[in-house]
């Protein structure tokens, strides 16, 4: 097996607001190995966004905090770095590239500009040298005239191209991990398809390591080589795509593929999952989706499953697959 | 952009036009005139500015006749003032009032931005209350009552500050202060908004994915962006400092353009009054002009001229 670039072990994240603290993250585990894709799937407010936040220290502290876990980018913990320090790694070693390209670009600087300076921030550059690299970078993206289009300002470009700049811009100082949150979600599908394309041509030519955050499916069949399905702050399920895909375990996935259009299966009927998430403020103690899961027991309001691994690259976190389990709806159904 | 500053000087000069033309026939519908006060002029000085001002004639010839002394940027002698003409009032009059007016618009808008700018970054902090408080202060006490007490304290009381006149750099020191704390306040509080609002979004945070210094984020990316507001009020602040500036030059009895102002309009000193007024107008208009460039220098949006290209 490949090295692991970033483990994250036991990360709880809260957020202090009027009405309490919301308890964001909550134990979350997860690797990344060199050159793969990851997809982080998951409904809206699950913690998704929160987790690749605090990899680069990114969370607004406060009302944020890491309560607990660590964070090993090559195995250096991100919890523990100086602020200093910190700011060397980010947008070297680790980029972030935000969901909505219409409002991560500064409207009053220029695009040239904005590409640049975190080159000649980090890099002992002339500006004739961060120019041409940036330029480079906008030819690897695919936009046309990158020279003219250097003195240009975000708002004379579309969406889809803005979000090749940003990605260009998260590139130019060649990171290892690449945190993509929702790059897609606020583009038109033909222009997806097309800034897929582009991850995957990137990662093709520069190796670097992608974690993709995403409630699309369809986004992570395309491009994921395994996926980590977060539930109420806690990762749930873990596997490669195929895994995932085919032989889903918790409940809450199977839920999640159901409520999916599926080419190869017309006639299917798509069921969503009814309910809604626990709250963050007080999160039940047992498995958070009992609530809404369809083979909810008695245990799984008590007490939180605990990790099954199925192969190598395959771990779920429900009672479904403790053997005891097997006899209990053998019980039910006799 | 020459097309922009040609197109924007033809709605200057008509601005001004109609000021001018206003204040005319408003002046005219005062009761009385310079000359049926019992404090007569010199009958000499009477007849030639009788003759010189056609004072006797249809109010249409006069007005033909003023428009021709504004055309001409002569505003003719002052009717109280014999040995003085409305040019030189406003020569010796408006360097002072500029002074006045300059270092007011610096120290608000430096004390202002900078004041906001760390209450932002200060947010729910002490710093952040404390400048708050002031700002709030400073906007709900007028200048003329600030003035009053600025002079009472320090000047009468404790006797650190001259109280009055325009002679030195201290003398300068308290109509500034009475005259730009408003205004800074306005600006404090304007920027501080801003600024928490500019600090949340997306650009923001993709600047510090990028690992730039903390004075890179504010002072390159934020302060850019939140200061589009205040340039806005700008406009609305330059008029009230001028305003400002008549009832400060009176208090503190400074020899600026406006005390000739007033003294103007007490004495119906028509070419006085008139001169002034069209001076302060075209000034402002032209400030109000600075400030749609400044505007359009710091929002790349706002086009100013036809080039570039789009998407
Ligand atoms: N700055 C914040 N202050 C308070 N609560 C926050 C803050 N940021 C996130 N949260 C809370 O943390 C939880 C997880 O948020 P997160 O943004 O990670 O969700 P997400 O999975 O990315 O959802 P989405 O798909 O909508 O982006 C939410 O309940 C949210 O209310
Ligand atoms: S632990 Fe229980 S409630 Fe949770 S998913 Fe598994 S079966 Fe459902
Ligand atoms: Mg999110």
């Amino acid at each position: 097996m490949l090295n692991k670039i970033l483990e994250i072990h036991n990360l709880h994240i809260s957020f202090k607001t009027f009405g309490g603290e919301v308890q964001a993250v909550r134990g979350v585990n997860l690797d990344l190995y060199e050159g793969e894709t990851l997809a982080i799937v998951g409904e809206s407010g699950c913690g998704k966004s929160v987790t690749a936040s605090s990899i680069m220290r990114l969370i607004p502290t406060p009302p944020g905090q890491i309560k607990e876990g660590s964070i090993l980018f090559k195995g250096q913990d991100m919890t523990k770095c100086s602020d200093k320090k910190m700011r060397g790694i980010r947008g070297v070693d680790i980029s972030m590239i935000f969901q909505d390209p219409m409002t991560a670009l500064n409207p009053t600087l220029t695009v040239g500009d904005q590409l640049t300076e975190g080159l000649r921030q980090h890099r002992r550059v002339t500006k004739k040298e961060a120019d041409a690299q940036a330029v480079d970078m906008l030819n690897l993206v695919g936009i046309p005239n990158p020279d003219e289009r250097m003195k240009q300002y975000p708002y004379q470009f579309s969406g889809g191209m803005r979000q090749r700049i940003v990605i260009a811009m998260a590139l130019i100082c060649e990171p290892e991990l690449l945190i993509a949150d929702e790059p897609t979600t606020a583009l038109d599908v033909t222009i997806q398809a097309q800034i897929l394309q582009l991850f995957n041509k990137i990662q093709k030519e520069t190796g670097v390591s992608i974690i993709l955050i995403t409630h699309d499916l369809g986004v992570v069949a395309k491009v994921a080589d395994r996926i980590a399905v977060m539930y109420a702050g806690k990762v749930v399920e873990t596997g490669t795509r195929r895994e995932i895909f085919y032989e889903p375990q918790h409940p809450y996935t199977k839920g999640l593929l159901h409520s999916v259009p599926r080419l190869d299966q017309k006639g299917e009927k798509l069921i969503p999952i009814d309910g809604t998430p626990p709250d963050l403020f007080s999160p039940p103690e047992g498995c958070p989706f009992t609530a809404r899961c369809p083979a909810a027991m008695e245990v799984c309001s008590r007490i939180y499953p605990y990790s099954t691994v199925r192969s190598e690259t395959h771990e779920v976190d429900c009672w479904l697959q403790d053997e005891r389990a097997e006899k209990y709806s053998a019980t039910i159904q006799s | 952009m020459v097309t922009y500053i040609l197109k924007r000087l033809v709605y200057m000069i008509v601005t001004v036009f109609i000021i001018a033309t206003l204040t005319f026939f408003l002046m005219n519908l005062i009761p009385g005139s310079p000359f049926n006060e019992e404090r007569t002029t010199n009958a000499a000085v009477q007849q030639n500015l009788e003759e010189h001002y056609h004072l006797n004639e249809p109010l249409a010839v006069q007005y033909i006749l003023y428009l021709k002394s504004i055309i001409t940027l002569d505003f003719g002698p002052s009717i109280k003032q014999p040995t003085e003409t409305v040019n030189s009032l406003l020569g010796r009059g408006f360097p002072i009032s500029a002074e006045l007016g300059i270092w007011t618009v610096l120290i608000a808008l430096v004390s202002g931005v900078a004041l906001g700018v760390f209450a932002a970054l200060k947010h729910n902090h002490l710093i952040d209350y404390m400048a708050m408080t002031i700002a709030v202060l400073g906007i709900s006490i007028p200048n003329f009552v600030l003035a009053t007490m600025l002079i009472q304290q320090l000047a009468v009381q404790l006797e650190w500050l001259p109280a009055a006149t325009w002679s030195s750099p201290a003398h300068m020191v308290l109509p500034v202060l009475a005259l730009a704390t408003g205004p800074m306040a306005i600006i404090a509080r304007l920027t501080r908004s801003s600024m928490l609002e500019t600090l949340t979004q997306d650009y923001i945070k993709t600047a510090r994915a990028k690992g730039l210094s903390p004075y890179k984020v504010v002072v390159k990316h934020a302060l850019k962006n939140a200061l589009m507001p205040v340039v806005t009020i700008m406009g609305t602040l330059l008029a009230g400092i001028l305003t400002g500036t008549f009832v400060i030059e009176k208090i503190f009895a400074i020899p600026g353009m406006g005390k000739y102002f007033v003294e103007g309009i007490n004495q119906r000193d028509y070419p006085v009054i008139m001169g002034t007024t069209v001076f302060y107008s075209a000034f402002l208009v032209f400030m109000l002009f600075l400030v749609d460039i400044a505007y359009g220098f710091l929002d790349p949006r706002i086009k100013l001229h036809k080039e570039g290209g789009s998407s």
